[in-house]
């Protein structure tokens, strides 16, 4: 184990290049949509487990089916009500499992990015051949299934290894060069887009997905009532809005259908997505292509920021 | 290091589900239910019944809700047993007020132990559901299968004799099954089990024993759930469930027939500080003329007459 894998620089908010998102917006927002698929009774993690009941753990299960059952219809027409598309965070395995859904979102134009095969095999243990397999057949099935050249990854489950992002880097160069494998959702350290050092060199960033904003973190680990999760996006969406008159900031709302899309907390969902929406310097986008913009017109100069920075 | 090299098979990875116990649909892609005289919602309201013995076995995990201190947790016990005693009797007081049939699920030990119990709850004219045989008797994954069929049918064969009903329903104890509990249900003629929480509507669930239903009783809303797992004000549990509520009526409205189903625990809600929030929740689904409210049996069977 290493003190830190070192694959960003300190960088402080203050002072850095100004970003300008499209026709002015403040801030470029996002919405990532985690379509998951959890096995009923999935193999053996060494560092994980999957369910904390024995084979059937009914209740976990349960209500993740119902997220694809259920819930999926429902966050889709209200993401459209408010013409959000989605960037999904993709168990890329529902392709097989769950065509359906996959078709719906594909007519709709989303984003799939990579999120492993299944949420219940972890990369934990994984050596670097068996982590670039797993991630090659992640990038393929998104291929093969909707035509698109993966450039987003969030581990499965959150689950890494100190190579994770390397492998993900060069998983997509492998495949597509350059437009695939371009950013990553597993870092939590800023509210602007920043470089991420990998192995191979490429410009690759990481994309702010805010776990603290993440539907399963608010009602499933704080245990947070559906109302307040509702202040708490306002909340979060006033502050990177004002900041964004200084510097563009990125707000994402990563989702699950099995949590936000429960009877008892579409509404204040809604309210939230209805408030953010109805502010006009907001650039609705994918994180693909808030990425893509980013890479093009600002990561040169935050590199030089950055190397500047350290030196002073 | 590596991971064993099954660890990157997936054997099941194919569409549908990864087992056989149900079929995949999405809600959307079902034909349309209609409930009786065109009502939009089908309300069930269960009250669960339960003992907590003091002497708590824990096989194979502590049970939910059940006795945390060391022997004796009396704490623990007189307070689950204040909703059998006192709890229960403001909940049928509230349902008498707003008119509602609620079904009764009950540890079937309880309702031996407590005729009087059991016997008022029968003069609601309602429907009695079998919640196993007592808190601390689970069915888990990996329980010997004899074992576990002669729990199945002690559970259900008692509370038939004592009720006198024909007891179609089943909830285990924490929701919680092994992979044979469903067939075992089915080799008792259980129509219909309320554990498996992935849908807004009942449906079939087959097993090598015969196919019964599932009728998901909601684990989100329950007061257990909210009030005592995610430690959520009773004010917010009554906003969720008519947030829940709300929704799904609009839903069916445009969708076709939906289920709402409220489970209760009198230990947990029968208290003085919560029971208002029990009146305002019910005094506002039943305020509506576009539900259906009734027993899990009569929504089961209108459903089943349809499919």
């Amino acid at each position: 184990m290493k003190e830190d894998l070192n694959f960003f620089d300190y960088w402080a908010y203050e002072n850095r290049p100004k970003i300008e998102w499209p026709n002015g917006a403040k801030v470029a927002f996002w919405v990532a949509p985690n379509i998951e698929f959890y096995e009923l009774d999935p193999p053996q993690n060494p560092q994980r487990k999957p369910w904390p009941q024995p084979h059937p753990a009914l209740a976990g299960y349960g209500i993740r089916d119902y997220g694809n059952r259920v819930g999926h219809m429902r966050q889709m027409a209200l993401l459209e009500k408010y013409g959000i598309r989605g960037s999904i965070s993709l168990s890329v395995a529902l392709c097989e499992h769950h065509p359906e859904i996959i078709e719906l979102c594909k007519e709709r134009d989303w984003e799939f990015f990579s999120h492993g095969i299944y949420n219940t095999r972890y990369s934990y243990g994984m050596d670097e051949a068996q982590e670039r397999a797993m991630i090659l057949d992640s990038i393929e099935t998104i291929y093969k299934h909707t035509g698109q050249k993966c450039a987003g990854y969030l581990a499965p489950a959150l689950s890494h290894t100190e190579h994770t992002l390397d492998l993900f880097a060069e998983a997509g160069s492998e495949l597509f060069g350059d437009d695939a494998g371009f950013y990553t959702c597993d870092l939590f350290h800023d509210d602007q887009p920043t470089p991420v050092r990998v192995r191979n060199g490429k410009r690759f960033i990481s994309m702010p997905y805010s776990l603290e904003m993440n539907d399963t973190i608010v009602y499933a680990v704080n245990k947070v009532e559906p109302r307040q999760y509702g202040t708490m996006l306002k909340r979060h969406f006033d502050r990177l809005y004002a900041e964004g008159e200084q510097s563009g900031t990125v707000m994402c709302i990563p989702t699950h259908n099995y949590q936000v899309s429960c009877p008892h907390r579409m509404k204040a969902f809604e309210e939230a997505l209805d408030y953010i929406t109805s502010h006009e310097d907001v650039w609705v986008a994918t994180g693909r292509e808030i990425a893509q913009y980013y890479l093009e017109n600002y990561y040169d100069a935050a590199l030089e920021d950055i190397a500047r920075k350290q030196e002073a | 290091m590596a991971l064993d090299k099954s660890y990157l098979e997936y054997p099941k990875r194919a569409y549908g589900h990864d087992h056989d116990f149900y079929d995949w649909s999405m809600l959307t892609d079902r034909p349309k239910v209609n409930w009786p005289d065109d009502k939009k919602l089908a309300v069930w309201i269960n009250t669960t019944l339960e003992f907590y013995p003091l002497n708590q076995r824990n096989i194979p995990f502590k049970t939910p809700n059940g006795m945390t201190m060391p022997y004796p947790d009396l704490r623990h016990f007189s307070l689950r047993e204040y909703g059998n005693r006192v709890g229960i009797f403001r909940l049928l007081e509230a349902y008498k007020k707003f008119d509602v049939t609620s079904t009764f699920a009950i540890n079937t030990h309880l309702a031996e132990k407590n005729p009087y119990l059991l016997n008022r709850l029968l003069k609601e004219d309602s429907e009695i559901l079998c919640h196993g045989w007592n808190m601390d008797h689970l069915h888990y994954g990996g329980q010997d299968i004899e074992e576990e069929r002669e729990l199945v049918n002690k559970s259900v064969s008692r509370l038939r004799e004592l009720s006198g009903q024909a007891v179609r329903g089943w909830l285990s104890p924490a929701k919680n099954q092994s992979e044979n509990t469903m067939a075992l249900l089915a080799e008792n003629n259980i129509d219909y089990c309320c554990d498996w929480i992935n849908d807004d509507m009942p449906y079939l669930f087959k097993t090598a024993r015969g196919n019964l239903h599932v009728m998901p009783l909601s684990t989100e809303i329950e007061d257990q759930f909210v009030l005592n797992n995610n430690l959520h004000s009773e004010d917010s549990w009554a906003e969720q469930v008519i947030d829940a509520f709300d929704y799904l009526l609009k839903e069916a409205g445009e969708q076709g027939g939906r289920l709402f189903a409220l489970n209760l625990h009198p230990w947990l809600v029968g208290q003085p500080h919560r029971i208002s929030s029990v009146e305002k929740v019910l005094a506002h689904i039943m305020s509506s003329d576009e539900i259906w409210q009734v027993t899990a049996s009569d929504i089961l069977d209108s459903f089943c007459g349809q499919s």
